[in-house]
């Protein structure tokens, strides 16, 4: 006999979107989902696409190992917060002007969505700061947000707005039906210049970056301690790769860690990514094995792959030099 | 009998379900507690599990020392000793990521946290590794993140 459980909305709900969308969709990490006018406003397939395909580049990873029954029970979960109907849509094109929609984007979305319709910058978690907009506007010109978004659907929210941010209805702005169709047509037409997600998936990239040093252990980490410095850098502290683990005094000495930080850096940084902790602090590793010294550190880069944020890609570029720099006025 | 028994099991283990993200390249949670007692849930599972916290690196502190406005934030690096020792003698592409940490953050009144998956380091350690091991740590912080999401 076998069992099939029905899967259970819920639950796939708190081990897949909870920790970034809240436990009951309030938003963090991850865009509010519980909000009346977003459920009301968007249809099943939106949803089902939105899990499937996530948004490239945009911190949303695309969840391609659920079943299609686990993805329907996500989204009837997120029906549950609503009592209205979900709206269905066509997916017929919608046909306007997309010159007109041009200029009525330009006036009217740019501020938002970014002149290329590239979206908001960071994630919904603000550490307490001052941001400017209280939810990340959405990348009009991602590939996913377009398959998943219908013509219907980005022309409704266009003339309801999304009550309860920033995105306010255009009629009520004074747009016209045909001006509407026309930005929608706008819109549509990204798919033509859709951005190439910046974080490199193929190909190798080295986990570490690495060099061997032409001085003793001691040098080598004075000589770091002088390059991190003249590269802005505010040495933390030094100690063993294995201090905290065994007892003080039985950590091996060949292991030498320096840990900096410059915080300007670290503070802008985690605007773009909160989970930026797994790169934190800066460090560079100096081992000793038979009388070579080598000095390590991770490859940015390498790591950044995991987080599917393309603004934090460019950070981990700019990292990965400074690295290079430091471990090459280090070690030549 | 053995299927009905292996049916019942896939329910309770569907039912068991921990409230973390799954299969992804980082495994991440949620605590409805406040950041100080979300982090000693933290460190009582890590401790529990038999890892040791090697250190606690105190990034808000850091920024607000320098002036910088910003909630509670912390890296909580742990290990076991023997397992860190085997990975740098066989895998020294490892060191630089060692010890495993895990950020944790404050995010309103609730507390966020995320953590490499494991099985990242076993495609950078390659075949010098015997994979198991990295699938117990990353079964080990499935059951840590578990703890501090289910802990009240």
């Amino acid at each position: 006999m076998t069992v099939h459980a029905a899967p259970q909305g819920d639950r796939l709900y708190a081990a897949h979107c909870a920790a970034c969308h809240g436990e009951t969709g309030s938003g963090g990490v991850g865009v509010p989902l519980s909000l009346p006018s977003f459920l009301d406003g968007v249809d099943d397939e939106f949803l089902r696409i939105t899990i499937r395909q996530g948004r490239p580049g945009r911190v949303m990873p695309a969840f391609k190992s659920l079943s299609d029954a686990q993805v329907n029970a996500i989204v009837r979960h997120l029906r549950s917060w609503s009592d209205k109907p979900a709206p269905t849509y066509t997916r017929t094109p919608i046909q306007g002007d997309v010159e007109q929609g041009r200029q009525l984007y330009a006036t009217h979305c740019a501020e938002c969505h970014g002149e290329n319709g590239d979206g908001g910058k960071g994630t919904g978690v603000a550490f307490s700061r001052k941001r400017a907009h209280d939810i990340v506007p959405p990348a009009l010109n991602n590939r996913a947000f377009l398959a998943a978004a219908s013509d219907e659907m980005i022309r409704r929210t266009l003339q309801q707005g999304r009550q309860g941010t920033p995105m306010q209805s255009f009629i009520k702005l004074g747009l016209s039906g045909q001006q509407i169709n026309d930005l929608v047509s706008y819109v549509r037409s990204f798919e033509l210049q859709q951005a190439t997600p910046k974080v490199p998936h193929d190909g190798h990239v080295e986990a570490a970056i690495s060099m061997e040093s032409a001085y003793s252990l001691e040098e080598t980490v004075e000589n770091l301690k002088d390059a991190i410095i003249s590269q802005n850098f505010i040495i933390i502290r030094e100690d063993t790769l294995e201090h905290g683990l065994v007892r003080e005094g039985e950590d091996d000495p060949s292991e030498k860690i320096l840990h900096f930080c410059n915080f300007k850096f670290l503070y802008d940084a985690l605007e773009v990514d909160p989970r930026i902790g797994m790169f934190l602090p800066c460090r560079v590793t100096v081992t000793e094995i038979d009388g070579k010294v080598t000095v390590t550190t991770i490859n940015p880069v390498y790591l950044g792959r995991l987080f599917n944020n393309d603004e934090l890609h460019e950070y981990c570029v700019e990292m990965k030099a400074l690295y290079t720099t430091i471990l090459e006025d280090a070690t030549l | 009998m053995k299927q009905r028994l292996g049916g019942l099991f896939l329910l309770l283990a569907a039912w068991q379900l921990p409230v973390i993200a799954m299969a992804e390249d980082l495994i991440m949670t949620r605590s409805v507690l406040a950041f100080p007692e979300a982090m000693l849930a933290l460190q009582e599972s890590i401790a529990a599990h038999g890892y040791t916290v090697s250190r606690v690196q105190r990034i808000d502190v850091g920024l607000t020392g320098m002036g910088y406005e910003t909630d509670k934030y912390r890296v909580v690096f742990a290990g076991k000793i023997e397992e860190i020792r085997q990975f740098t003698d066989k895998a020294p592409q490892l060191t630089p990521f060692l010890p495993p940490k895990i950020a944790i953050f404050a995010e309103g009144g609730q507390t966020v946290l995320v953590t490499i998956n494991p099985q990242q380091y076993g495609e950078i350690a390659g075949d010098a590794i015997d994979p198991a091991i990295f699938d117990r740590w990353e079964s080990d912080l499935r059951s840590i993140f578990h703890d501090v999401n289910s802990a009240r």
